[in-house]
């Protein structure tokens, strides 16, 4: 019983409550008529997708610099990679890794710029970032119609110029991962084994970069700059690193998350996005100066469960259509909740 | 009135925060247009019996005071500082409480402005009167002509030089016109020489007029000058109250420092040393408040250099300034090559190791564990604690060699702890002083700096800090500069003691000195022989 406890203290009661939570909309979910292996299916895709973002927090938060509000940025890169490699023409695997490749420098030189920014305002990093992320959104907003792209599928079809709201990759490189070494089970149950094992890739590079020299800088300058600067390390440089890993790490993560989905959406698209990875991540316990990758893997998916079935459970109970209310409600509630209780951060 | 009742009279104040002892019995009065000199070392309990005697929230909020303040003859126990001020209780703080964007009128009748009526106060009262400037002008006047100065009273203070601030900060509080004590709190330390004998005769002129004074200073010689009676306050106790008539600067200094523990040096006879290791030339570093303005010396290759003297006045600023932690200026030659200043990681490259005061701002990682403590800096600097993985691709950090170094110095310094991966925060003051320490000798540097190395840890850990430093300088021939406010244990373990004021080196003595010179040093007062 004190095993138990001590198990329940160490893990916190909020993840263990929000897992019985998922737990019963399981088990409720046959009785509304939701399928239980299509439901485990959605939730392993999201899980796929998210994980990228949510890892992308990681660096930032171990330097010091906060929640990255601001991911947007780096999923703004994603996109210029994304639309740039369907220019290019690029298809499937190719089409994939130079979306990859093509985002990179943008990701480099907006993490970099974006780092120096936050140098600049220490102490108020979260705020910052989350202005840096809207009004670089609305500026690509502009700079979407205006960019000389030409290849058809991307372009309204009665202007001429300026790219559509949404792109569809399916001629491209749609389900690349998805269909990786994929496990199908029935006619609802599809393992997407690509994806996971990318994001299980990702998070194996960054707990190896975390255990580095640098990465224990990095770590060392989020827990006391004041030390890390008596130990010969440089404050800035180590968090605009920071902010340029979690940058690519965005980039990264929007292009996993359009393979899947299947679509580019641009314009106000990226605006919500850092919400929800930010609400993964607390969930999973992580607190706003610590983080490790048991926290992502755990809140990434209990987040994206919760984000699955309680749409789909609560909109066959009450046969409405409530499912985009219930989403904003339970992000933005556990943001609050996190932000507001989270001192320490659990194992 | 009675003249035998003293006005102002303390009566066995004690005052302990959390159970340590600052004030321990303390009883004196004041009488009428007297002058008390209240001197003491840092921490000697100058401040905080101030602070009772003036109703500040902090001594309330920590428990309060036991024994009796009487005004008068009868008790009282103030509330807040508005009481102290009721009673006639004036203070005048180190720091100038004055509103820069206010002329020297404004400042001093401020809130007990003149005012005059206009049809408006009929309608709305009081609130609508308007300032009688003329009036305040002529008492402000009629305030500094009593203390004797001068002063424009229309100057803004933030044009004001810093001895006018000081003149206007005391003239409002003599402007109010219950004031019968005054306190100054080191009126002298921001005053040039002049200024000071002008502020002197300006307190002898108020205490003539009946108001009593609590002058408070390190300036001993000033003491003498202008008080009538001298109290001694030693590590909370008072160790000499007498007429000022007849005492020398000399005796306030070593009843100041004296201790009735004697220093228990370890038996061995002055050592000599042949090279120079440090050269430090017209050293500054602007850190505030402890600012070293030009410095120079020399420390020789296996010594352990003591750096003593009182707090503010610079000796923090040198380890501080030469490991480039503050921002600072002239040569620093190590091994007779230049050190860059203002370069932690060159610092650090060279072989110089700091051990900081701020043991939990600096020192530590409070939230990580001893190992990474210990182990992070030579990580950083000289890439030990690491291994290759994946064929050489990337260097991660070494666990196990991380552990080891640990469990080396848990035992070496004695570090009690439940195992090397427990978080620092949750170790007492003497051993995570040890786990700093262990920090440096595991960079292994030809010179460390170690500051403050016993504030605020106990007597045990304390004489283990100070014999692992003997040691390793012993031991490995490391030569140390040890910076520290307790004289004491400077005395007990260097083999040089430079003192410091003013930013300044006032002189180098060996440790067995007479403590009287390292008092008269540590005050300023010139002596004539700085050089055994």
């Amino acid at each position: 019983m004190r095993r138990l406890r001590q198990f329940a203290a160490d893990f916190g009661w909020p993840r263990i409550i929000i897992f019985f939570f998922l737990v019963a909309l399981f088990f409720a979910a046959p009785l509304v008529g939701v399928r239980v292996d299509a439901s485990l299916s959605d939730v392993f895709n999201r899980f796929g997708q998210n994980a990228f973002f949510v890892l992308a927090l990681v660096p930032m938060i171990q330097s010091g610099c906060g929640l990255n509000f601001g991911l947007s940025l780096g999923i703004i890169a994603g996109l210029l990679g994304a639309t740039l490699s369907v220019q290019l023409g690029l298809h499937g695997a190719v089409g994939f890794a130079g979306a990859l490749v093509l985002s990179a420098p943008f990701a480099i030189i907006f993490g970099w710029l974006y780092g120096k920014l936050l140098n600049k305002v220490k102490g108020e990093e979260m705020t910052i970032a989350m202005y840096v992320g809207f009004a670089g959104v609305m500026f690509m907003c502009i700079m979407w119609l205006l960019l000389p792209y030409t290849a058809p599928d991307m372009i309204w079809g009665y202007a001429g110029h300026g790219l559509r709201t949404t792109i569809s990759v399916e001629n491209y490189w749609i389900h690349i991962l998805n269909d990786f070494l994929e496990i199908r089970i029935g006619p609802f149950f599809r393992f997407p084994t690509g994806e996971i094992l990318f994001a299980a890739f990702g998070a194996w590079l960054m707990w190896l970069f975390l255990r580095t020299k640098t990465g224990t800088a990095m770590t060392a300058v989020g827990s006391n700059p004041d030390y890390a600067r008596a130990s010969g390390i440089s404050v800035d440089k180590m968090r605009t690193i920071s902010v340029v890993i979690s940058t690519l790490l965005g980039a990264a993560g929007i292009i996993v998350y359009q393979q899947s989905f299947g679509f580019i959406q641009l314009y106000n698209a990226p605006l919500a996005m850092p919400f929800t990875a930010i609400a993964a991540i607390l969930i999973g316990g992580a607190s706003v100066k610590k983080a490790s990758m048991l926290n992502v893997v755990v809140g990434t998916f209990l987040f994206q469960g919760l984000l699955t079935m309680t749409p789909s459970v609560i909109n066959s109970w009450l046969q409405t259509d409530m499912s985009e209310v219930v989403r904003i409600v339970v992000s933005n509630g556990i943001i609050i909740y996190a932000l507001t209780r989270k001192t320490k951060v659990s194992k | 009135m009675d003249e035998a009742v003293p006005l102002l009279s303390l009566r066995g104040i004690s005052k302990d925060f959390y159970g340590n002892v600052v004030i321990s019995d303390v009883s004196f009065d004041l009488k009428r247009g007297e002058i008390i000199g209240l001197v003491g070392e840092n921490g000697a309990g100058k401040t905080t019996l101030m602070r009772i005697l003036f109703g500040m929230n902090v001594i309330r909020d920590t428990g309060g005071y036991r024994g009796q303040i009487c005004i008068d003859g009868q008790e009282v126990r103030f509330q807040s500082p508005f009481d102290a001020l009721d009673a006639g209780i004036g203070m005048a703080h180190q720091e100038f409480s004055l509103i820069p964007g206010f002329s020297t009128t404004e400042n001093i009748v401020l809130n007990r402005e003149s005012m005059r009526a206009t049809p408006l106060n009929d309608v709305f009262g009081e609130r609508m009167s308007i300032l009688d400037r003329a009036d305040m002008r002529k008492r402000a006047a009629a305030t500094i002509a009593k203390l004797g100065v001068s002063l424009d009273p229309d100057t803004l203070v933030s044009e004001m030089p810093v001895g006018h601030k000081q003149f206007t900060e005391i003239a409002r509080e003599i402007n109010r016109e219950r004031t019968r004590i005054l306190v100054l709190d080191e009126p002298t330390a921001v005053l040039t020489e002049t200024e000071a004998e002008v502020l002197i005769q300006a307190l002898r002129n108020l205490a003539a007029s009946g108001i009593a004074i609590i002058f408070i200073s390190h300036r001993l010689h000033e003491v003498i000058d202008v008080a009538d009676r001298v109290v001694v306050l030693r590590d909370g106790v008072i160790v000499k109250d007498t007429p000022v008539a007849g005492v020398t600067v000399r005796d306030i200094a070593s009843w100041m420092v004296g201790r009735q523990v004697a220093a228990d040096r370890v038996g061995e006879g002055p050592r000599s040393f042949q090279e120079d290791l440090l050269e430090v030339t017209r050293l500054w570093v602007d850190m505030p408040g402890e600012t070293v303005k030009d410095m120079s010396f020399t420390v020789k290759r296996g010594e352990i250099f003591g750096i003593g003297g009182l707090a503010g006045q610079g000796k923090l600023g040198i380890p501080n300034g030469i490991m480039g932690l503050f921002p600072a200026g002239g040569q620093v030659r190590l091994d007779g090559r230049p050190v860059p200043l203002n370069q932690p990681r060159q610092a650090l490259q060279r072989g110089m190791a700091f051990v900081s005061e701020d043991r939990r701002g600096v020192g530590l990682l409070l939230e990580e564990s001893l190992e990474w403590n210990i182990a992070f800096t030579a990580m950083q600097i000289q890439d030990k604690y690491l291994r290759r993985v994946l064929g050489g691709l990337f260097r991660v950090r070494d666990e196990a060699a991380m552990r080891a170094l640990t469990e080396g110095y848990i035992d070496l310094l004695a570090i009690k702890c439940t195992s090397p991966a427990q978080k620092a925060m949750e170790l007492s003051g003497g051993n995570q002083q040890k786990i700093c320490l262990a920090k440096s000798f595991a960079i292994a540097p030809e010179l460390l700096f170690v500051s403050e190395p016993t504030r605020g840890i106990d007597i045990g850990a304390k004489r283990l800090v100070l014999d692992a430093l003997h040691k390793y300088n012993r031991d490995q021939g490391m030569t140390i500069i040890m910076v520290s406010s307790e004289l004491e244990e400077l005395r007990a373990i260097c083999d040089r003691v430079a003192i410091v004021d003013e930013g300044r080196i006032t002189g180098i003595l060996p440790p067995t000195a007479e403590l009287a010179e390292f008092g008269l040093l540590m005050t300023g007062e010139r002596v004539s022989r700085t050089r055994p």
